[in-house]
């Protein structure tokens, strides 16, 4: 386990910066609420065998005395880094998301399903989207009742969409909630 | 006619051979059928109640030596049929048990109706007999036939106590306990209740739908906010992601799973259900004071591995997959493990110092042996687990006498409590020392000590029958390490009673060198780290244990008496005797290079 280097460290924030936008630096100063300490130190991102963990100081601080290879996970994965190091944000980052992003969209109960199967979210199945969203942001989608169930990257503009026919497509699918039962055995 | 009345007679023969388990349906029953017949017979020949009555006890008399040796026949029959299906019965294991005392029990009842046809049919040579004796002596009989009475009750008596003994020494652990942890009523709920499937509860995905036995143990762990928390077994992840929820992601748990296979689906549970603070790792349980720290965590939650006999409905496979060997692994890797566990736990935290230590088992010797063993080794004590439902767990059982505060463990059952059965225990480390001597000397603990390895002997002595060389060794063997142990609790008052019982065994020789030995031997303190090192040798030696009984042979009976004094001198760890033999004679050589 190790801290990420720049390039990496780049990657990683440009990936997130899509859904945050200026709250990035939220993410990492905020409280920790984990670790035993009574001061809350702040988080950090660590690698360790490709996958960027997201965790408290005072974690990875007990963290360090597991030996390499007998560390399975610190805090939460919020990405890995492909064989040629690209870098893409896996569903176990969808609280952190969830609570950080700008952009959202709910989805209408009856197409949620068809989401969180891996499908793109279409106009047809919207039933809000926050109003300034732009291409290309990220965007986390949503059920009715404020429950996040994944998130993707907006194929078109909020006013794109209004202009949009129905089957156009309006989220770009990137990870759901769903995969845990399906890519059980690809996510870890 | 009146019938019912002699029935009284033979039924306690059959009823409680039936509550002990006698395995084999057959022999017992043919051997029944003979003194009914000759009563049913008597019956049918009389009028008056009276006549009725003296032709009983005339019936008695006659069948006295008949009767006996029908309870020697069937205790003899019972016994032998015991021991053969004792080796058989490993694959029926606890439900054929069941249904063979149901059916036997069943059967006497109807044996009556197809009796009458039986003995018209064959006894006419014995109706001739016995109606002429009635005629005769019917009033010179009355006073006799009493006293012939209370001699059969007594044969009978001896009878069943010659069949729990018989029991008692080819007994296979796993196989009869249930017939001991309940009366034989329960004993059919038991088994029917573990066919089938507790509730199920929760979660699915790769927690596969654990039932609340998951949450109990975290229940008696109560983890507070802001603690330091380890988790020694954590996969599946049920228990370490409940952990997480009642934490609220506070504090710190390390969640170790020793299974790489296993690893991946607790990491997605830990993941899916949102619990941050966790550390997880892939550790051997047993490695972790090394890795953490000794006295470094709050509390450590301990799912020790099991043969899983609480959860037969998941895989029936267990009732015949699991014998001896699995258990005394099993218990060997627990004991370890809850060692490793109370090294974990800071005795001086503020908030914790607690293990908690639970089973998916119903096992004795996978969970009061466990924790009794964990209290002589190290300071820790047993308290409430904050569970208010559940059975207390055994203190005594069979052979075995635990410290008197295993009744504040909690056992589950499924016919009970409506979950897979369950064990939990809960203790409090008390000082962060390690105790370098068995300190303790309760009677209570020398009377455990002495009952595993008593509970071993008789195991062993069980299977290799024809071996009777090997069988007087191990009880040598037992009786040094009883002794061994004797002046090491300085117990000896309580080592008597102990040595007498595998004394039936033993020649008279080697009786007298131990009672000689005891006193004389001491023992001297033990290191814990020797004890580390013998458990690791004794791992080793514990799966050579098949083989080490075949290759043990009388020639060493006797020099074993002159050697019984160096020997004692070594440390020795009150363990399975198996593993115990082997250091002894290896320390044996050492002690007496030194000496001379």
């Amino acid at each position: 386990m190790r801290p990420l280097d720049e390039k990496e460290t780049t990657q990683v924030f440009e990936k997130l910066f899509k859904f945050t936008g200026p709250n990035l630096k939220h993410l990492l100063e905020r409280p920790a609420v984990e670790g035993p300490d009574p001061e809350p130190g702040r988080y950090c991102l660590r690698l360790h065998k490709n996958r960027v963990y997201y965790a408290s100081e005072a974690l990875v601080r007990r963290a360090t005395a597991v030996s390499r290879p007998r560390l399975a996970a610190v805090g939460t994965p919020i990405g890995k880094f492909t064989h040629h190091g690209a870098f893409h944000l896996t569903v176990h980052a969808l609280d952190l998301l969830a609570a950080h992003a700008r952009r959202r969209v709910w989805l209408k109960p009856d197409t949620e399903r068809s989401f969180l199967f891996g499908n793109s979210v279409p106009k047809s199945s919207l039933a809000r989207i926050t109003e300034n969203t732009k291409a290309g942001d990220g965007i986390v989608v949503m059920s009715m009742a404020d429950v996040p169930l994944g998130f993707g990257v907006a194929a078109r503009s909020a006013q794109d969409c209004r202009k949009a026919d129905t089957n156009a497509v309006v989220v770009l699918h990137q990870a759901d909630a769903g995969e845990y039962l399906r890519k059980e055995e690809e996510l870890m | 006619m009146a019938k019912k009345g002699p029935k009284g007679k033979p039924q306690p023969l059959p009823a409680p051979e039936g509550k002990k388990g006698s395995k084999a349906a057959p022999p017992p029953k043919a051997a029944k059928r003979v003194p009914k017949k000759k009563q049913m017979l008597l019956e049918s020949s009389d009028d008056s109640d009276t006549e009725q009555q003296q032709h009983l006890q005339e019936e008695d008399s006659d069948l006295d030596l008949p009767s006996d040796s029908d309870a020697e026949e069937l205790s003899g029959s019972d016994a032998e049929a015991d021991e053969l299906s004792g080796s058989d019965a490993e694959g029926s294991g606890d439900e054929v048990e069941e249904d063979e005392e149901e059916e036997e029990e069943g059967d006497d009842e109807s044996d009556d109706d197809p009796l009458a046809d039986d003995f018209l049919a064959d006894s006419d040579d014995s109706e001739g007999g016995d109606s002429g004796i009635e005629s005769d002596e019917s009033d010179d009989l009355e006073a006799k036939s009493r006293a012939i009475d209370e001699r059969k009750l007594k044969a009978e008596e001896e009878a069943e106590e010659e069949l729990k003994t018989n029991i008692r020494s080819e007994s296979d652990e796993f196989r009869l306990p249930t017939a001991e942890m309940f009366p034989a009523v329960e004993l059919v709920e038991v088994l029917e209740a573990f066919e089938k499937r507790p509730p199920e509860c929760l979660r699915t995905n790769t927690l596969k739908k654990q039932g609340a036995s998951s949450f109990l143990p975290v229940m008696a762990l109560a983890p507070q906010e802001k603690e330091r928390i380890v988790d020694m077994a954590a996969a599946p992840g049920g228990k370490t992601t409940y952990i997480g929820a009642l934490m609220k992601n506070t504090g710190i748990i390390y969640a170790n799973e020793f299974n790489e296979k296993r690893l991946h689906g607790l990491l997605g549970n830990i993941h899916r259900m949102g619990v941050t603070n966790t550390i997880v790792c892939n550790y051997d349980g047993k490695e972790l004071p090394k890795v953490l720290g000794m006295n470094s965590v709050d509390r450590v939650l301990l799912d020790a591995p099991c043969t899983g006999t609480g959860t037969i409905w998941k895989d029936p496979q267990i009732k015949t997959s699991k014998d001896i060997e699995d258990i005394r692994n099993c218990a060997f890797v627990q004991k370890q493990l809850l060692l490793a566990a109370i090294d974990l736990v800071d005795a001086n935290s503020k908030t914790g110092g607690y293990v908690v230590y639970s089973t998916c088992s119903i096992m004795i010797a996978e969970n009061e042996a466990v924790i009794d063993y964990a209290l002589k080794k190290r300071n820790v004590k047993l308290v409430p687990c904050g569970l208010d439902f559940g059975r207390p767990g055994f203190i005594r059982f069979r052979e075995y006498r635990f410290h008197t505060s295993l009744d504040k463990t909690r056992r589950f059952y499924p016919h009970v409590n409506n979950m897979d059965g369950f064990f939990v225990a809960k203790l409090k480390k008390l000082s962060n020392t390690i105790p370098e001597t068995s300190e303790s000397s309760k009677a209570s603990e020398g009377a455990v000590e002495k009952a595993d390895p008593s509970g071993d002997d008789e195991d062993t002595k069980a299977v290799p029958d024809e071996q009777e060389k090997s069988v007087p060794d191990k009880d040598e063997k037992a009786v040094q390490m009883k002794n061994h142990k004797d002046t090491k609790k300085a117990n000896k008052g309580t080592s008597e009673p102990k040595p007498d019982k595998p004394a039936k065994h033993l020649k008279n020789h080697k009786k007298d060198a131990m009672e000689t030995d005891g006193p004389e031997s001491t023992e001297t303190n033990e290191d814990v780290k020797e004890v580390r090192h013998e458990q690791t040798k004794q791992t080793g030696n514990k799966k050579k244990i098949a083989s080490d009984r075949t290759k043990k042979f009388a020639p060493k009976s006797t020099s074993v008496i002159k050697e019984k004094k160096p020997v004692s001198d070594k440390k020795r760890k009150r363990k399975w005797q198996f593993k115990l033999r082997r250091d002894w004679e290896a320390g044996k050589k050492s002690d007496k290079r030194r000496k001379v």
